[in-house]
């Protein structure tokens, strides 16, 4: 029970202040209800099918598998797989940094490591369909068409910024962690 | 924007997505039971892990809403504060670990009470590729140069996303 509320103690918190404001101020606290209610009822709506698709994506998709196949010398081929392994994740995007330095250990190239770290923070499925759902798909799809270009032109730039003696220093960091 | 015509649109892809999701639990289940099990529990287990911070923005949300009037909220990041209204919402995306379950909620109550959709582009793309909070750990994985490399390319990376968002929405 105390761990129950300890988790939630913002949103008691929040809701304590929202009832205290409701009592003093009527009509603000009526109408921050209503918005509350209806924002939690349109959100509540839409989000089972997305929780079981990414609960699919995670049993169905071997990762283990998929890094095989970015190793050295991987490609275009590398390339596409890092960016569809980053965007069946699921997680914050620092919980994608030891992913990556599997990957290094792998011998991926620094190209589709950063592929897979701009695909991980934008590009994951169950987002997209959230960011959907949420922000109409007009915004989402734009936003995701530019989010495509941008993660290779960044993967490109560091890519060309990091020269060869740093890129060996950072495989052999790699070799050394986990 | 005709926003009738787009929440219409939205249930569509609601009912939309209940399908797919609906077909592709039945096939799971039929090719392996057990993993389909496994499969439900990650989602009630990450829905959970969530729930705490869900219900919080929504409550936030309301509160805001129920202060702060369309006036106010497009002073500072409607569609005519241009660049500046773009530059304040990438310092709060970047600066501000929240996950993308939370923060898209945040961002349509924003939009639609004002904020401009160049600026909510800004927001919801330094929010997702930018991270200062986790630089330090980004730092120690990658190294200096590369680490401040990749943040200011996503910082720029979100002011061009704002533009073209804001030219063509």
């Amino acid at each position: 029970m105390i761990k129950i509320i300890k988790r939630y103690k913002w949103f008691l918190l929040l809701l304590i202040i929202n009832v205290v404001i409701g009592v003093i101020f009527p009509n603000i606290g009526k109408i921050s209800f209503q918005i509350t209610k209806s924002n939690f009822l349109q959100i509540l709506s839409v989000v089972p099918p997305i929780f079981i698709l990414l609960g699919l994506l995670d049993v169905w998709i071997d990762r283990s598998t998929m890094i095989k196949y970015v190793g050295k010398g991987s490609g275009t081929k590398g390339a596409l797989i890092a960016l569809l392994l980053g965007s069946v994740a699921a997680g914050p995007l620092y919980a994608a940094f030891p992913i990556s330095m599997v990957m290094l250990k792998k011998r991926t190239s620094i190209f589709n490591v950063f592929i897979f770290i701009g695909a991980w923070s934008t590009t994951k499925i169950p987002m997209e369909t959230f960011e959907i759902a949420s922000l109409g798909y007009k915004f989402a799809l734009i936003r995701l068409a530019l989010s495509l270009i941008g993660i290779f032109i960044i993967a490109f730039i560091l890519d060309k910024a990091i020269n060869e003696d740093e890129k060996q220093k950072l495989y052999a960091k790699a070799d050394l962690s986990i | 924007m005709n926003k009738k015509n787009d929440k219409g649109k939205r249930k569509l892809f609601t009912i939309i997505l209940y399908i797919v999701a609906g077909s592709c639990l039945i096939i799971s289940s039929i090719k392996d039971h057990s993993k389909t099990k496994k499969a439900l529990n990650k989602a009630l287990k990450s829905f959970e892990n969530i729930l705490p911070q869900f219900l919080t923005i929504v409550v936030i949300i309301g509160m805001v809403l129920s202060v702060l009037d369309e006036a106010t909220i497009s002073k500072y990041i409607g569609a005519n504060t241009g660049i500046l209204g773009i530059i304040i919402s990438i310092v709060i995306g970047s600066i501000t670990l929240i996950p993308g379950f939370v923060a898209f909620p945040l961002a349509a109550a924003l939009l639609n009470n004002g904020a401009g959709p160049a600026q909510i582009a800004a927001f919801v793309s330094s929010l997702m590729m930018v991270g200062l909070v986790t630089l330090p750990m980004e730092i120690s994985l990658f190294g200096k140069k590369t680490a401040i490399l990749r943040n200011s390319s996503a910082v720029i990376f979100s002011i061009v996303v704002a533009f073209v968002m804001g030219a063509l929405l």
